[in-house]
């Protein structure tokens, strides 16, 4: 594996990824706490339910995260953007704890360090699968 | 497995494996088209410097393997849309982004011939333990 490092600028995006999801996410967890429960009986109550202001947030952040997602995999393997932006992981626990007033147990706690401490593994390794030519050259 | 300790009353620890399931399964096949799309359109950051960010979004949007992927992404929105109205936020988001990783470190390797060496395979370890130990 080629040793592909990033620049900040790439940072930066992976960064924006990690924290627009969780935010995202968030806002639809609020927007969907505040509707009725929906059965698979009417599922075009989902497709209602993107108007709901906090659903409507969180979907505008959810696109952000999108656009630096796809930056990120024009310049990164899958299996490299996904666990470098896993520390959002931890500030989803913090929203949930202190914006929705989730309980978070110690176990849970642990859980998501033990994630982050895998994150932080990959994020030490090369970005990119350097692939091979017929040649092999690279 | 999900534990009854982590859930609302009444849910069934099958009903919300099942929820986190299918928001996985599906999450997996669009982040795995959506990858082999970009890879396929080049560095993005090369491709504004040179054609602008209209030039980005047009090779972008003249992908067709990107819509593939988009679409079982939206399919997997709604999955989680579904999940997060039964469950809490902080299992629900986690253990589906999790236990993706896990099944896209597999997919990336088989489909994208991504080299999935020791490092990300020791990564994908750490966060099943650690969406084991978010279910408690």
């Amino acid at each position: 594996m080629a040793q592909h490092r990033l620049e900040f600028g790439q940072y930066v995006i992976l960064a924006l990824v990690a924290i627009c999801a969780p935010l995202g996410d968030s806002c639809l967890a609020r927007g969907m706490s505040q509707l009725p429960p929906i059965s698979l009986e009417h599922p075009l109550l989902l497709v209602g339910a993107v108007f709901h202001p906090w659903i409507a947030a969180g979907i505008l952040m959810l696109i952000a995260f999108f656009a630096c997602y796809l930056t990120a995999l024009s310049w990164a393997d899958l299996t490299y953007v996904l666990p470098t932006t896993a520390f959002g992981y931890v500030l989803i626990a913090l929203l949930g704890r202190f914006w929705l007033h989730e309980e978070i147990s110690l176990y849970r706690w642990a859980g998501i360090l033990l994630i982050t401490l895998g994150v932080g593994f990959v994020a030490q390794g090369p970005s990119l699968t350097e692939k091979l030519d017929a040649e092999g050259q690279r | 497995m999900i534990v009854p300790a982590a859930l609302p009353v009444g849910m069934s620890p099958w009903a919300a494996a099942g929820m986190i399931g299918t928001v996985a399964i599906t999450s997996t096949i669009g982040e795995v088209m959506t990858a082999a799309a970009m890879k396929s359109i080049g560095d993005l950051d090369e491709i504004r410097a040179v054609s602008g960010l209209k030039g980005a979004i047009r090779a972008v949007l003249t992908c067709p393997l990107f819509f593939g992927g988009v679409s079982f992404l939206a399919l997997a929105f709604f999955a989680l849309l579904f999940a997060l109205n039964h469950l809490n936020l902080s299992l629900a988001a986690p253990a589906s982004a999790s236990l993706t990783l896990v099944t896209n470190a597999i997919a990336a390797k088989l489909f994208l011939k991504e080299n999935v060496d020791r490092r990300r395979w020791t990564a994908a370890v750490l966060v099943c333990v650690g969406v084991y130990l978010l279910a408690h």
